[in-house]
This record gives structure tokens, C-alpha cells and sequence, in this order.
């Protein structure tokens, strides 16, 4: 065990993707075994509790909804810690982004493809394009907003007081919400579900549904390839420069604006990929849905360690069980107070988040 | 002509003078003289010819419940610097404090002026709760943390319905008891409400203006322009930090007391994110550190919202502009909602004030100081331009001249 930690802080690829699958699994059955035996609880959960071999199907199941919801809000909540990290901002127009990308997907499915609301697609072939085109037309869109958002309203204040833009950005996110009331109105609007629901792997008595495994491996791919990139190419070691100590960033023939704005492109685009899976997942938009789904992800890079961009993974997944748990014993509407509880809690006793701060530890 | 002129000067600075001198006094004055205007006006042209007194008047109360928020948490994001985004959650704490007290659901009947300041103890109590943990850690997750209370306390409202009768609320709240020489409080008037509200605003205004002249007041100006300069010198930053903080909340649950008795109805949908980010509205467009400006702000701002929106949908109605008709985009003036563009009206407003003239439509002296302190330095030191204008992307630099330091 320790030489594979000690392998790790090498940065050894391989064996440190196999130390974090190793934790997530062990995670999983953990979160497993707590639902199984909370299901069965009849002073938790009243006249539903379930008998041991109804209460086992349900929490697998469980437990794979819970990996698709925390793979959205961890998509969400890399850009939170993205943009944390390389200007310490709080990018409060981050969750109508997201809102923006749900919309967008909405539109491709509905009007480019002429998709119905309700109506799934069970061509194989075409569904994949479908989904791939949803992807690579949407992400770039959301992201190239997030890069106008940063242009317009962020860089004005940059090196100057740090209320300004924290004013501005809960400014601009109110725009946005309010600008999709204008266009959209309020209310649910149904997004078409194109992935079929009753596709599901059965697993003994459980059913899987592969739409939350598409999600699950979307994200982590995702993740991987952001991973990689700010790992590995020029640009991510700016990024990661910048994020350190921008004037020393800046000697050395980083390029501040291009790099902040990369920073800010990226964070859009996977904000754009979670918009698309919302759709997906919920099969319905709405106008004030990045508000919640904002604060959600930003409870998540906090408790991972805000500027820590593995962190903010852990911790959209952590506030995605923590979601999942509430709803399948039946506390569903007090999740926004669980999440609030744990946004309390991080930051009362630990601020520096689970895996503590690596970019922006500066206070 | 030139005499007048001469004279206009003198009372001017004479009257400068008197203000600088005798503030409170000041306050009174100009209160009476605006609560004398706001009983009159509302029965002349052309006030008169949008809507009746008594409209008028329940506008001017409900502007002068804003006015109070708006100057509340002008000390916590305009004196001290901190950013709440939860300002509602204590309007809501006041508020249903105060349905608790006066309605037949809990039984009680207690006397409304004691509840104002009960209310508002409720919630500085919250205010301390929640601001004493996090005024610790750096000023961004006070925003966060706020927000996030500001956002669940409607929930728990809402999720304890046996408590709190959920989405329902509170409803049949009692009218306070009546006024010396103004009588009863009227269902069919809020010409007494108005009155109570300007001598709530004349109070609190005299007391935070003495605030602001205190040494708390200079203790978060100064930890709003540099706190680590302002803790070396000596002042305890989180303790000043709370009490600004828990002194906007006190402000709103007073207000929220005061709502909940004029709409006799106190519900969850009330105290949305809408109402802080109103009331931010008020304080960035007002002029952040200005209590003058601040309340004159949130009142035009209010009757705006209230007032102007509503009567430019009368008015593009009667002009009947023929609807423009271009295939996907149809556009009809007369079908266009204005009220429903306030928010994002709001949300323009505030972020082309923070991009445009972040001090605000009428700024205080010092804050206008120093969010033109380059500008002005720059103007008057060429040496200084160059030094400027050499390293762009320098963080200190820029960041200490806008700080002022």
C-alpha cells in the first residue's frame, strides 16, 4: 500500500489512476452498505423500510444514480475551482452557464434534430450522433460565453478590489437567469429524454440504468482529459503557473489574458457537457436551475478544497451521494439544507476542503 | 442676479455648516420636511392623475421597508466590505418572529412597537450565529455562506409545515395597536404605516449616521480598504466585521417585523433571492458607504420598480404601435409585461454601476476618493502614470492604488 502511495506523489500515471479507482470502489461499497442497512431502518425511514433482499436491489440501483447526479455536479464544480484557483473569484455566473448549456441541448435536440419531447431513440448509430453532436455544438457555445463573461465584466476588475467583481459576477448571473425568463419563462420546460430510460442491465435483482453509467464514464472521461491536460501540455503548466503567483507567472512569458481566458473556456465547456446531461438525467429545464446547481457544485469545491481541481471531482461526488442518500430515504426536500449543513461544517472546521488547496492557498 | 447668486452661496455653506455641526438635527428636518411632501404631493398634479392617495401612500411605506433594508446592508457591504447575499433570510426571521407573536396561529397578541426591536434582536441573534464562524475565513465565502442561508431558510419555512404552515405561511397577522393622534391602523389605508416608517428610517438613520462618524465606523472603513493595515493597527477585525454584520440583520429583521404587520401575511415566496439582490441593487445604484444615498436610491429604485413599470405598460398600450411582424421575432409594445424585464433591469443596472461608476448615482466622498484614486493621482503625477503604465499586470500596483492606500 505505501509503495503505491509513495508511487503516486511520483506521479506515476498509471498507478496513481489505480489508487484513485481503488478509493472510489472502496467508496461505493461503503455508500452501498450504508443505504443497504439504512433502507432497512424503520425509525429512519418509517413505513418504508424495506426487508434485506428488497432493500439490497435498491440501493445498488441507488448508488448508480448517485454516481451519475455527483458526475454533474462535479463537472459544474471544476469550473468553480478552475477560475478560483487562477483569479480567486467566486464565479457566481458559473451555475446559469450550465443553465445556458441545458437550454442549448434543449435546442439542438429539439430543433436541429427534430426530436420530440418524451420520445427516446433506440438507433444505436444515431443516437451516438445525436449526443455527440448535442456535446460538440453546446460545449464550445458555453464556454466561449464564460470566456465573454470573464472579457466583459471580470477583467476591468482585475488586481483592483475584490468586492467589485464579486459584485459584478452575482450581477451577471442574475442576468442570465432572468434573461432565460425573458426568452423561455418560467417554469419546468421538458427537455427531450433521447437516452432511452428503460435501457438497464440487469444485476441479479437490481436494474442498472445505462443512461447513469453513460453519465458516470462522460464525466470521468472528462475529467481524465482535463487531467491530462493541465498536467501535461504547455498551456495547463501556464495555467497552473498563474494560478501560483500570476506577476511571477507573467516574467516568466505567460501570457495572463490568454491563459485566464482558457481557464474560464474550459470551465464553460465541461459546465456546457453537465448542461447536457441534465437534460438527460432530469428530462426537464428551467430557468433558475443553475442557482441551486451552482451553489450544490460550489459546496463541492469547497469541500474538496477549492483550486484543487481532483478535489472539486471528490467532491460533486460526495455532495451527489450525500443528495442521492437524502431522497432514497425519503428526506428528498431537505437536501439543499444537508448540503447547506455541509458547507457550514467544511468551512467551520476545515476550510482548506478534503484534499486542502493547491492552487489558490493564498488567503 | 448676481447678488441672488452671491446669497444662494452663503446660505449654502452656511446650511454645510449647520449640517456638519448639528447632524442629527440635519436628519430631522429634512424628514419632516419629506414626510410633509410625501402627505401632500401624493393629492396634487400630477401624482394625483396615476394614482389615488392611498396607493400612493402603501407605495411609500413599502419604498421606506427598502429604504430600511437598503441602509442595513449599506453598513455591511458598503461601510465594512463584506458581501451578503442572504439579506432576506433575516427579513424572513423578522417577519415571521413577528407572525408568531401577533396571529391567531400562535394565539398570541403582542404589542407591535416592542416586537420592531424583539424581531430584530432575533435576528442579530442569527446574524451573530451564522456571521461568527465564517467572518473568520476570507471575505469570499461570507458571500457563499450567505447566499446558501439565504437560500434555505425559505426551505426550512417551507419543509416545517406544522410549524410554519408551510407554502401557505402565516396569514391573519393582527394591526397594531392605534397611534396617538393618528388613530387606528385602517385595512383600507397605510397612511399610518407610512408615518410609522419615517420615524423608524428618521431613528435608524441618526443612528447610523452617528455610527458611521464613530470609531466603529472609521474601524470598517478601514478594514474595508485594507484589513490587514487596518488589524495592524490595532483593530480586532473579526469583531468589527460581526458587528457590521450582525447590525445589517438587526436592520432587517426590524423591516421584516414592520412587513410582516403590513401585509398581515407573512409566507416563504417573499424572501427569495430577489428581495437581497433588490436591495443590493439599492445600495451599489444609491452609492455604496452613503446612508444619504443609499435611502434615496432604494426609494427611487422602489417606485421605479413599482410606479414606472406599471404605468409604461398603461402607456404602451394607449400609444397602440402597430406589432412588428418579422417571421420568428414578433414584437408587440402593447403585450410587453414591464414588470416582468424589473429584475433584469435590476441586474443591468447594478453590473453597468459596478463597470461605470461604482460609487454609485450619489457617492460618499471618501468611497468616490478612492475608486478614482488612480484616475486622480494619475492626472496629477505624470511620474506616477509611467509607473502605472509600465507594469499593466502587475497585481500591487494597480491593487494599491485602487485600494486608496
Amino acid at each position: 500500500m505505501t509503495t503505491v502511495a509513495v508511487a503516486g506523489r511520483r506521479s506515476n500515471p498509471a498507478s496513481r489512476f489505480l489508487r484513485i479507482a481503488f478509493f472510489a470502489v472502496v467508496a461505493i461499497v461503503i455508500y452501498q452498505l450504508v443505504l443497504f442497512i439504512a433502507l432497512q431502518q424503520t425509525w429512519l425511514v418509517g413505513t418504508s423500510a424495506l426487508p434485506a433482499d428488497q432493500a439490497f436491489p435498491v440501493a445498488v440501483q441507488q448508488t448508480i444514480n448517485a454516481l451519475s447526479i455527483g458526475a454533474i455536479y462535479a463537472l459544474i464544480a471544476l469550473g468553480y475551482t478552475m477560475v478560483y484557483g487562477i483569479i480567486e473569484l467566486i464565479n457566481f455566473a458559473h451555475g446559469d452557464v450550465f443553465m445556458v448549456g441545458a437550454f442549448l441541448s434543449m435546442f439542438v435536440t429539439l430543433g436541429i434534430f427534430g426530436q420530440t419531447v418524451g420520445v427516446s431513440v433506440t438507433d444505436i448509430p444515431f443516437l451516438i450522433l445525436l449526443l455527440a453532436s448535442a456535446l460538440i455544438i453546446v460545449m464550445p457555445l458555453t464556454g466561449l460565453l464564460n470566456v465573454t463573461i470573464e472579457r466583459i465584466f471580470y477583467r476591468p476588475f482585475r488586481g483592483g478590489s475584490r468586492l467589485a467583481p464579486l459584485i459584478t459576477a452575482v450581477g451577471v448571473s442574475f442576468i442570465l437567469q432572468n434573461l432565460a425568463l425573458v426568452f423561455v419563462g418560467s417554469g419546468d420546460r421538458g427537455a427531450p429524454q433521447v437516452f432511452p430510460l428503460e435501457w438497464q442491465i440487469k444485476f441479479g435483482e437490481a436494474k442498472i440504468s445505462v443512461l447513469s453509467i453513460f453519465i458516470f464514464a462522460l464525466a470521468v472521461s472528462l475529467m481524465v482529459a482535463l487531467n491530462l491536460f493541465v498536467n501535461k501540455t504547455r498551456l495547463g503548466r501556464a495555467m497552473r503557473a498563474t494560478a501560483q503567483d500570476q506577476q511571477a507567472a507573467s516574467l516568466m512569458g505567460v501570457d495572463l489574458n490568454q491563459t485566464i481566458a482558457l481557464t474560464f473556456l474550459l470551465g464553460g465547456a465541461l459546465a456546457g457537457a453537465a448542461g447536457v446531461v441534465w437534460g438527460l438525467r432530469f428530462g426537464y429545464v428551467r430557468q433558475d436551475l443553475g442557482f441551486n446547481a451552482g451553489l450544490k457544485s460550489f459546496t463541492s469545491a469547497v469541500l474538496g478544497g477549492i483550486g484543487n481541481i481532483n478535489g472539486a471531482a471528490l467532491g460533486g461526488f460526495f455532495i451527489g451521494f450525500t443528495e442521492n442518500l437524502a431522497s432514497a430515504l425519503g428526506f428528498s426536500r431537505w437536501s439543499e439544507f444537508l448540503v447547506f449543513l455541509i458547507l457550514t461544517f467544511v468551512l467551520i472546521f476545515r476550510p482548506t476542503g478534503i484534499l486542502g488547496q493547491q492552487l489558490g492557498d493564498r488567503a | 442676479m448676481k447678488q441672488l447668486r452671491a446669497r444662494w452661496t452663503a446660505f449654502r455653506s452656511r446650511s454645510h455648516t449647520f449640517a456638519e455641526h448639528h447632524r442629527s438635527a440635519t436628519i430631522v428636518i429634512t424628514m419632516l420636511i419629506a414626510a410633509i411632501l410625501l402627505i401632500f404631493l401624493p393629492r396634487i398634479p400630477p401624482l394625483n392623475a396615476i394614482q389615488g392617495a392611498n396607493p400612493w401612500y402603501d407605495a411609500f411605506a413599502n419604498a421606506g421597508v427598502f429604504v430600511l433594508l437598503a441602509m442595513g446592508l449599506n453598513v455591511v457591504v458598503g461601510l465594512a466590505g463584506l458581501l451578503d447575499l442572504g439579506y432576506a433570510a433575516f427579513f424572513a426571521i423578522g417577519a415571521y418572529t413577528y407572525a408568531y407573536s401577533n396571529s391567531p396561529f400562535s394565539g398570541l397578541d403582542l404589542p407591535f412597537f416592542p416586537m420592531l426591536l424583539v424581531g430584530a434582536a432575533v435576528a442579530a441573534v442569527f446574524g451573530i450565529a451564522l456571521g461568527a464562524p465564517t467572518l473568520r475565513l476570507r471575505g469570499d465565502y461570507l458571500a457563499i455562506m450567505t447566499l446558501g442561508f439565504g437560500e434555505i431558510v425559505p426551505i426550512v419555512f417551507v419543509n416545517s409545515d406544522p410549524y410554519t404552515r408551510g407554502t401557505n405561511g402565516i396569514g391573519g397577522i393582527y394591526r397594531p395597536e392605534a397611534l396617538p393622534f393618528f388613530g387606528e391602523f385602517s385595512p383600507l389605508t397605510s397612511f399610518n404605516y407610512m408615518v410609522v416608517m419615517i420615524f423608524i428610517v428618521t431613528v435608524a438613520m441618526m443612528l447610523l449616521y452617528r455610527l458611521h462618524d464613530s470609531r466603529i465606523g472609521r474601524a470598517w472603513m478601514a478594514i474595508r480598504e485594507d484589513e490587514l493595515a487596518a488589524a495592524a493597527n490595532g483593530i480586532n477585525t473579526v469583531l468589527t466585521k460581526l458587528l457590521a454584520f450582525a447590525l445589517g440583520a438587526t436592520t432587517s429583521g426590524l423591516a421584516g417585523v414592520f412587513n410582516a404587520s403590513k401585509l398581515t401575511i407573512v409566507s416563504p415566496d417573499q424572501f427569495s433571492f430577489s428581495v437581497s439582490f433588490t436591495v443590493l441593487a439599492m445600495v451599489i445604484v444609491g452609492g455604496m458607504g452613503n446612508i444619504w444615498g443609499v435611502a434615496a436610491g432604494a426609494f427611487i429604485v422602489y417606485l421605479i420598480q413599482v410606479v414606472l413599470l406599471k404605468q409604461l405598460n398603461t402607456i404602451a398600450e394607449t400609444i397602440n404601435l402597430p406589432a412588428l411582424d418579422l417571421g420568428p421575432i414578433h414584437f408587440d409594445l402593447a403585450k410587453i409585461n414591464f414588470t416582468d424585464y424589473q429584475y433584469l433591469l435590476f441586474g443591468i443596472a447594478l453590473v453597468l454601476m459596478m463597470l461605470k461608476r461604482p460609487e454609485g448615482l450619489f457617492p460618499s466622498q471618501a468611497r468616490r476618493a478612492e475608486l478614482h484614486a488612480a484616475e486622480d493621482l494619475g492626472a496629477n503625477d505624470p511620474a506616477l502614470v509611467g509607473a502605472l503604465g509600465e507594469a499593466p499586470g502587475s497585481d500591487e500596483l494597480t491593487g494599491g492604488s485602487e485600494g486608496g492606500s
